[in-house]
Parts: structure tokens; C-alpha cells; sequence
């Protein structure tokens, strides 16, 4: 990739807690380094809570982030200009149910970044984007008139897709985009987001709990763990090759649509729970469910370090 | 008649409606089908294929519009349709249990996960004070929740959708059903929480030796825990089998383009072949087979008349006119 169209440096977003009379730092996300090429898909993984929707949000100044930079083809992004970037960032939300006003049409809400970002000329031309965009997500032109709670979950996900493409962005947040759509059109969808990346060029960090998924529309992979990426690699070498113990356990929890590999496959089961991000675990944020953990675990983080063709690892043990 | 090949749960020609401004919705259309005790049961389809809705009508739990149009449901021989509402009570949670997709939802906001856990044991068992507070911190810890009597005392915003789906399957299982309908109920979660609670579902039926519906659109999921398969489309079950024979021999276009529609290890680096079409109206059904309309191989037969259900061998079927084309195809050229 010649010229990174993300780059995000040591990203940390702390959310301040109430504790009594104290007040916690929760390290949602705690020094994040990666970037996203132009045009590239760059995955990112992880259990519930170990931060992946928050670096999207960060990224887009969704929350104002406590430390580190984001830059967008090389300007940093700012409280300043984050309305003017939002033009060429856009995000698809995790929960269809509450990401859509309830008191706005599928025309409207598809309309909005339209009509803020004043896309269009006359109405006739508005109406006509909104159509063409409700098509390209599978939605029919005569839902438009109607409201978001009469749609299905899947539904309602490609109305927030389409609201995200509405600016045509050149980079795309999606945060759990197809987990909520039917298989059928789920392969639709993978593909059209494909498509958008070949014709319009848009990067998408593409954060999802369907390993399958991700590992099919990812050119590189990020694995997070209680707010730090633990492996990057690309996506055939992160899934043949797993380094870290957690990415490891990870892939073999993914359920496979193949009945013989699902019976002969070991689960490597982890033990115990994810800590809780107020009581970090000292050193390594994974030694306390590790079956590697040795001393130095404890005492130190381990940082991520290139172990040949871009595999990046972040373990003392690999 | 023998303990493992007992019918536990019989549906027969099933066909449930709901009443819209637009019409009414045939949403399960003629559905049958038998649950024996200790079987993992997967019905796979995409929304609007009538997967919940054939679950619910089990439950009778619908929605104020639908009702059981036909059909009945054989529980342990008797017809549950035709029971009154008291009896359903008693049949709900004591006999069969349901997990629905969505655990945030289902669980009510302004009651501690502990007392809504204690409601369903207080209803269904004789148990009481003291009795109902121990079993429920015992299913908290049955279901794998770390400090139990902690969140016994908690409101369910304050758990990770993991640990809320955990707290609707010991609430589910409080009482120890027979049956224990799961819809969607690792849809929400994420890959490991997936695989534990899979797990757990799989551990604690071999454990209680209950039967379990598994309803679901995750063929991963459904290649993971089932026995047998039902797809189901356009509120009619298209193709039947052991888990081997659907993922192996399929025999309905429709379960064919689902296979081919999701990433898999042997595809992963080619374009997925999705299915054609947006999913069907059920207000708009068509006369022939419901998945005609999205359907590459569509024959002039499959438009204007239903296929029938027909036997592929022993422990499949399928209601596809393919099948019935190929048969004659064959047939003729042995003659």
C-alpha cells in the first residue's frame, strides 16, 4: 500500500467511572497503533468490551479521545475540522434498533447526510440519490415513506448503510454491519461493500464478531483484547497462522458451516473471564487466561513486534 | 415405547396467521414435523421464513394478530392447541422453555435479574422464601455467572449481553423443561461468548437430557450443535435431514444457495455467490414454491404448483421440482 489513508497513533480513550467517592479511569482503548491503506479492508476482532466499536468512534471524533492522534490522508483530525472530515467518514452502526430516529422516514434518514452536507441540487435530484442508494442495500422504493420501526432488523441495518453511503465516503466505519442480515442477503451485501471498494476506492475498517466474514472481505486483520491490539496480520497468515494464545483460541471458537470440520475440531476453551477494564491486569492485559503466562507476563505489556511479513505480535512467549 | 426414540413433540400441518391492515400474513404454512427427547432440533431460514414464528406457536406466545390457523402440536400425545390459557401457563417454563434473540429485550429493566429468575421458579415449583433464592443463585452458577449472589442483586443494564443471554438460560432451564426452544440466542454475541454459551446449551442439555429447538439463520452455529436440520422458507419447510445430508447432499435450490452464499474455509478467497432477489412478501405469496421467484433453476411447474415434500433417502427429504424432474430425467433414460 503505498499512502495510508488512516493512520492512528497510539489512540488511548479512558472514560472516566464513579466509584464511590473515587473516580476510575475505564481504558476502553489503551495505545492503539494501526492504519488502513486507501481502498484496503482492514479487520478488527474481539470479544465483547475489549474496545473494537470504541477506536471506530474515536476515529471519528464520536467520543473526543483522551490521548493520541488520528490522521486522515495525513491531516490529523481535530475537534475543528471533524465536520468537514465526517464528509469523507462515515460509520454504520452496530444496533440497527437505536441508530435510526423513530420519528423520521427512510427517506429522511437516508436524506440527512444529504441535506447537511448539501449534496444535491433540487429535490428531484434528492429523491433520486435516496432511491438509488435504498436499491443498492436491497430495500424497495416504496418503503421510503415509511418509519424505521416498520422495518426488521435487517431492514433497518441497510437503511443506516445507505445512510452511510449517502456522501460517498472514502472511508467507512462498520461496526458489526451484516451480523444483523439474513445469510442470503448477507453474501449481497459483503459483495456490494466489495463492489463500493473496487468502483469508489473506500477503506473500510470493518469491525465484526463473524471471523468467516471478516476473514473473506479483510485484506489485513487486528485482533483486540481489553483495549490493545494483540496481532496484525494479513488475513490468510492471521487465520492459518495464529501467534498470539488469544488469537488461537479466538479462531477455534468460530463456528464452521461445515458439520465433519465442526465435529473433529478442538475448542481451545479459555478459561475464567475477561477481567474488568477498571482492574486492568498488570503487565500482559491476557496472562490472567493465558496457559504461556510466565513471570516477565506479569511485570511487563508486551508491545507489538514484526515477526517477519508484516505479522505484528504482541507476546512475550512468540 | 423406547426412552431415546420418543416423541416428544409432534407438530402437525401447523399453519399460523396474522391479521395486518395490509391482509393477512400466512406465516407458517403446513408445518410438520417431530421432536424426540434428547435431540438437538436446528430450523434454519432467514427472517420472515416462519423459523420464530412456528417456535412461538408452540408456546402460543404470538402476538395479539396471529392466531393457529390449523394444524396441531402434540405434546406427549395431547394437542396443546387446544388447551386453555391456565394450562398454557403451566406448560410454559415447566415444560418447554423459550431464549429469545434479543436479551436485552427480554428481560424487563426495573427488576433485578434475581427476581425475575425467582419469578419463574416461584410460579412453576413448590419451592419457596429461602428455597427459590438457592436455586436461583444455583442456576446463575450453572449457566457459568461469576459471583452469582452479586449479580442475583443486579438490574440486567448492568451485564454484557453475554452474561443477560446466560440469565435468560437459567431462567429458562429454572425449572427443568422438557423442552427448550432457543431462538437466535447467540445472534447478538460475539465469537467466544458464542461458543460458550453454545457450549453451555450443549452441556446442559446432554446434563438434563432435554430436547432442544434451535432456531437460527448461522448455518456455522447450526453445523456446531444439531442433529437434524429443517430449512424452512416462505413459512413451509423446503428440505429435511440429518446435518451430513443438507450440508453434504443438498437437494432444495434454496438450501444450495445458501451454502454457496456464505464465507467458508474452502471459498474464501472467491466471490460469494449470493442469492438473487430480496426476501419473499409473505403477504404476496407465490402459487407454486415460495422460492420461485429467486431461483435460477425455476421450471414452469415450480410457479403455479407446490412441490411435495419427497424422499431423498432415509434421512432426507426435500420439496424441490428438481428432484422430481431429475427422477423422470433418469427414469427415461433407463427406459
Amino acid at each position: 500500500m503505498s499512502e495510508n489513508l488512516i493512520e492512528v497513533k497510539n489512540l488511548k480513550q479512558y472514560f472516566p467511572v464513579r466509584a464511590g467517592f473515587k473516580t476510575l479511569q475505564l481504558k476502553a482503548v489503551d495505545d492503539v497503533s494501526f492504519t488502513v491503506g486507501k481502498g484496503e479492508t482492514l479487520g478488527l476482532v474481539g470479544e465483547s468490551g475489549c474496545g473494537k466499536t470504541t477506536v471506530g468512534r474515536s476515529i471519528l471524533h464520536l467520543y473526543e479521545p483522551t490521548a493520541g492522534q488520528v490522521f486522515f490522508e495525513g491531516e490529523e483530525i481535530t475537534k475543528k475540522n471533524i465536520a468537514e472530515m465526517r464528509k469523507k467518514m462515515q460509520i454504520v452502526f452496530q444496533d440497527p434498533y437505536s441508530s435510526l430516529n423513530p420519528r423520521m422516514t427512510v427517506e429522511d434518514i437516508i436524506g440527512e447526510p444529504l441535506d447537511v452536507h448539501k449534496l444535491y441540487s433540487n429535490k428531484k435530484e434528492r429523491r433520486e440519490r435516496i432511491l438509488d442508494l435504498m436499491e443498492t442495500v436491497g430495500l424497495n422504493a416504496e418503503h421510503a415513506t415509511r418509519y424505521a420501526h416498520e422495518f426488521s432488523g435487517g431492514q433497518r441495518q441497510r437503511i443506516g448503510i445507505a445512510r452511510a453511503l449517502a456522501v460517498n465516503p472514502k472511508f467507512i466505519v462498520c461496526d458489526e454491519p451484516v451480523s444483523a442480515l439474513d445469510v442470503s442477503i448477507q453474501a449481497q451485501v459483503i459483495n456490494m461493500f466489495e463492489e463500493l471498494q473496487e468502483k469508489l476506492g473506500v477503506a473500510y475498517l470493518f469491525i465484526a464478531h463473524d471471523l468467516l466474514v471478516v476473514r473473506h472481505i479483510s485484506k489485513r486483520i487486528a485482533v483486540m483484547y481489553l483495549g490493545k491490539i494483540v496481532e496484525i496480520a494479513d488475513a490468510d497468515e492471521l487465520s492459518d497462522h495464529p501467534e498470539h494464545p488469544y488469537t488461537q483460541s479466538l479462531l477455534s471458537a468460530v463456528p464452521i458451516p461445515d458439520p465433519k470440520i465442526a465435529r473433529e475440531r478442538q475448542r481451545i476453551v479459555l478459561e475464567g473471564d475477561v477481567p474488568s477494564p477498571l482492574h486492568m491486569p498488570t503487565g500482559c492485559p491476557f496472562r490472567t487466561r493465558c496457559k504461556y503466562a510466565t513471570e516477565q507476563c506479569a511485570k511487563e505489556c508486551p508491545t507489538l513486534k514484526d515477526k517477519g511479513n508484516n505479522h505484528l505480535v504482541a507476546c512475550w512467549n512468540r | 415405547m423406547n426412552e431415546e426414540n420418543e416423541v416428544l413433540l409432534s407438530v402437525r400441518d401447523l399453519h399460523t396467521s396474522f391479521k395486518t391492515d395490509a391482509g393477512t400474513v400466512q406465516a407458517v404454512n403446513g408445518v410438520s414435523y417431530d421432536l424426540k427427547r434428547g435431540e438437538i432440533l436446528g430450523i434454519v431460514g432467514e427472517s420472515g421464513s416462519g423459523k420464530s414464528v412456528s417456535a412461538y406457536s408452540i408456546m402460543q406466545i404470538l402476538a395479539d394478530n396471529g392466531n393457529i390457523s390449523g394444524g396441531q402440536v402434540l405434546y406427549k400425545g395431547e394437542d396443546i392447541t387446544k388447551w386453555n390459557e391456565h394450562k398454557m401457563r403451566d406448560f410454559r417454563g415447566k415444560c418447554c422453555s423459550i431464549i429469545f434473540q434479543d436479551p436485552m429485550t427480554s428481560l424487563n429493566p426495573v427488576f433485578t435479574i434475581g427476581n425475575q429468575i425467582s419469578e419463574a421458579i416461584r410460579l412453576h415449583t413448590d419451592k419457596k422464601g429461602k428455597e427459590i433464592k438457592e436455586r436461583a443463585i444455583e442456576m446463575l452458577e450453572l449457566v457459568g455467572i461469576n459471583e452469582p449472589e452479586r449479580r442475583f442483586k443486579q438490574y440486567p443494564f448492568e451485564l454484557s449481553g453475554g452474561m443477560r443471554q446466560r440469565v435468560m438460560i437459567a431462567m429458562a432451564l429454572a425449572c427443568e423443561p422438557d423442552i427448550l426452544i432457543a431462538d437466535e440466542p447467540t445472534t447478538a454475541l460475539d465469537v467466544t461468548i458464542q461458543a460458550q454459551i453454545l457450549e453451555e446449551i450443549q452441556k446442559l442439555q446432554k446434563k438434563m437430557g432435554m430436547s432442544v429447538i434451535l432456531v437460527t439463520h448461522d448455518l456455522g452455529v447450526i453445523a456446531d450443535m444439531c442433529d437434524n436440520i429443517i430449512v424452512m422458507y416462505g413459512g413451509r419447510i423446503c428440505e429435511r435431514g440429518t446435518a451430513d445430508e443438507i450440508f453434504y447432499n443438498p437437494k432444495h435450490e434454496y438450501t444450495k444457495g445458501l451454502l454457496r452464499s456464505i464465507p467458508n474455509i474452502s471459498n474464501m478467497k472467491k466471490k460469494l455467490v449470493p442469492i438473487a432477489g430480496t426476501p419473499i412478501n409473505m403477504l404476496n405469496l407465490p402459487a407454486g414454491c415460495a422460492f420461485c421467484t429467486r431461483c435460477d433453476a425455476a421450471l414452469k411447474v415450480c410457479l403455479t404448483e407446490q412441490p411435495e415434500e419427497l424422499w431423498i433417502n432415509e434421512n432426507h427429504k426435500a420439496a424441490c421440482w428438481m428432484n422430481i424432474k431429475e427422477a423422470l430425467d433418469e427414469g427415461k433414460g433407463e427406459a
